[in-house]
């Protein structure tokens, strides 16, 4: 079989994905007040890892990236669970949230929310959720 | 506001996820699954006693008040099931370790074991009726996992009409959600109530009480059943015996909480399709148990032949049958998981599930088959197991309401139900006995443990039966007056 000639495809790709990750990690960060938030980011994320996966194969992704994406999921869900239940100790209905400003050394006056604990929970969650149900597609001949 | 509400969804949710990390681990996934539900039981056991000295607890999540944020609530009738469901998953989850393969185990069983009682405890908590279709999702799916484990051709076929049907009730669910919000603004249950008791219940709303009647009842099977003979067949025996024991009574729950709390307003046209349906699925349930000499057939119908005798009570509306109706359901669940079980131990050890190749069981299992004995005399309501208790309340509800006709189908499917189940044991466990213990398929060995445990539970709930109709009156009590729950739901606050 005729190996195509994708050189295009892959150098576009590899530029591509740093910025539609970098995007999402953008998003991610925006949904604290603004629209984003870590189901988007986490989709924005899945979708750079699906591009690599188109512009190269499998085992190619495989290799570089070792991860099995069902645990992704499920430490996701945890985190945000477990966040969650950290309202237990507080004695505080759960899911409750709480934010605070602080002072840090190179961002200045920061927002700091537990919110964006949950929310990155959600993000890997959704990451894993995506890839795992794109990979097991592929996967099927 | 009280957090543990919320235990009986968290624990098994974070141990299946924590399993799913240490998936290769099986012994650890054992071990900890059996101590989530054991967690998951006692946290239930403190819920009860809780609400018996200090009325319906609620949980607003977030903080969020309701009716904008999400409740969770936990009256009697709720708990009960919790419990129950705890027990019952305990002892399918015993059976399983024996009987379900390594196969099975090592392609995230016991996960998705603790995701389904996560999705039926979730169900029986929440108080928002958009949450409630979360949780029964969050339920189907596992189910869906479950019923496919495997991957054997009849599993694969039954899971795809499984798969269909849940999917297009599901979506009339959420049909129905969308109307009822159109209709009223809010999905918090309490407040639904409170619009609902205000606007009342015209012809649109009854219209679309009967959507969600028909919702609930092809999860219930109740008169919808055509898919249940098929899907409780095809999977392994711990997994058909939870669905038997839990599945259905999800449905069951929703179409209470639905029917006593929300749209009660017009019982002679609801109340009376339910019971008409529920004569309905007791009969047509009790001509399949009689007619099939296949054991898992037999069985799969007896579960329909319960879900009409519980909503027979649903249907006569009166104190005395929801009282009734709440302990047939608790023993309904122990005793269709019984009934699995040692159906499907019978076709494990003969490897066949067709009666008549079967015969004489009792002269080399005699514990099994006495078992078996007590299961089927509880089964059809015989005093002092614990059916017959709610058997009685239910009939004499029925009687009281007028519905003379509903209360005779119960007596007369009950003799039913006994003729099919001592069909079984009269084939199966009396006559010659052919097997030798040599020739057997499989061993007892570790299953008779779980099987022995809800014997007991039958045996207690039935000669026990006065220290629990204290909680049974408390969660029919609470269910009759849907006031008690808007109170406890809106305690102190303003009610948009």
């Amino acid at each position: 079989m005729k190996k195509p000639n994708d050189v295009i495809l892959h150098s576009v790709t590899k530029v591509a994905v740093v910025i539609i990750l970098t995007f999402s990690i953008d998003l991610f960060f925006a949904g604290h007040h603004d629209p984003g938030g870590g189901f988007i980011g986490g989709l924005g994320f899945a979708s750079a890892l699906t591009l690599l996966l188109l512009a190269f194969d499998i085992e190619w992704v495989r290799e570089n990236i070792p991860i099995d994406f069902k645990v992704i999921t499920a430490s996701g869900v945890l985190i945000a669970v477990l966040t969650g239940l950290g309202s237990l100790v507080f004695d505080a209905p759960f899911l409750s949230q709480t934010f605070n400003y602080f002072n840090l050394p190179i961002f200045g006056k920061t927002e700091l929310a537990t919110a964006v604990i949950f929310d990155f929970g959600v993000a890997l969650a959704v990451i894993g959720t995506a890839v795992t149900i794109i990979l097991s597609i592929a996967e099927d001949r | 506001m009280n957090n543990i509400v919320l235990l009986p969804i968290i624990i098994p949710l974070i141990t299946g996820m924590i399993m799913v990390i240490f998936r290769k681990n099986i012994r650890f996934q054992r071990a900890f699954s059996v101590f989530a539900i054991l967690a998951t039981g006692g946290v239930s056991v403190f819920l009860m006693a809780q609400i018996r000295t200090k009325g319906i607890q609620t949980l607003q999540l977030g903080g969020w008040q309701a009716p904008f944020g999400i409740s969770m609530v936990a009256d009697m009738f709720s708990a009960l099931l919790l419990l129950t469901t705890s027990f019952v998953s305990l002892c399918c989850l015993l059976f399983a370790f024996r009987s379900i393969g390594k196969e099975r185990e090592a392609s995230y069983f016991y996960p998705m074991f603790l995701f389904l009682i996560t999705g039926v405890n979730g169900s029986f908590l929440t108080g928002d009726l958009f949450n409630l279709y979360v949780c029964f999702e969050v339920m189907l799916i596992s189910s869906y996992v479950l019923i496919s484990l495997g991957g054997t051709k009849k599993q694969l076929r039954e899971s795809i009409k499984y798969v269909l049907t849940n999917i297009v009730s599901s979506f009339l669910f959420l049909v129905a959600i969308a109307y009822l919000y159109a209709m009223t603004g809010t999905l918090n249950l309490a407040h639904l109530s409170v619009r609902i008791a205000e606007a009342g219940q015209d012809g649109l709303m009854t219209t679309v009480a009967i959507l969600f009647l028909i919702v609930f009842s092809m999860k219930a099977a109740l008169f919808l059943f055509f898919w249940l003979p098929g899907s409780y067949s095809a999977p392994p025996t711990a997994i058909a015996a939870l669905f038997a024991g839990l599945l259905t009574k999800v449905g069951i729950y929703a179409l209470f909480r639905m029917f006593t709390l929300v749209f009660y307003h017009e019982p002679q046209i609801t109340h009376l399709i339910i019971g008409v349906l529920g004569a309905l699925t007791m009969l047509l349930g009790a001509i399949g148990a009689i007619a099939y000499w296949d054991i898992k057939k037999i069985l799969t119908y007896n579960v329909m032949v319960g879900v009409g005798f519980i909503m027979a009570g649903l249907a006569s509306f009166t104190p005395v049958a929801m009282a009734g109706s709440i302990s047939y359901l608790i023993h309904d669940m122990i005793i269709k998981a019984l009934i699995f079980l040692i159906g499907g131990t019978m076709i494990h050890l003969t490897g066949t599930s067709k009666l008549k190749e079967i015969s004489g069981l009792i002269g080399t299992h005699s514990y099994l088959g006495w078992m078996f004995f007590i299961a089927a005399l509880s089964l059809s309501g015989i005093p002092p197991l614990s059916g017959f208790l709610g058997k009685v309340f239910i009939t004499q509800g029925t009687f009281e309401t007028g519905y003379y006709w509903l209360g005779a189908m119960g007596l007369i499917t009950s003799l039913m139900v006994l003729f099919s189940i001592m069909k079984i044991f009269m084939n199966g466990f009396w006559g010659e006995t052919y097997l030798s213990q040599e020739m057997e398929k499989g061993t007892t060995k570790g299953l008779m443990f779980p099987i022995g445990l809800l014997t007991v539970a039958t045996i207690a709930l039935g000669v026990g039966a006065e220290g629990i109709f204290e909680y049974v009156n408390l969660a029919a009590e609470s269910l009759m007056n849907p006031k008690l729950y808007i109170e406890a739901v809106f305690r102190g606050n303003v009610m948009p």
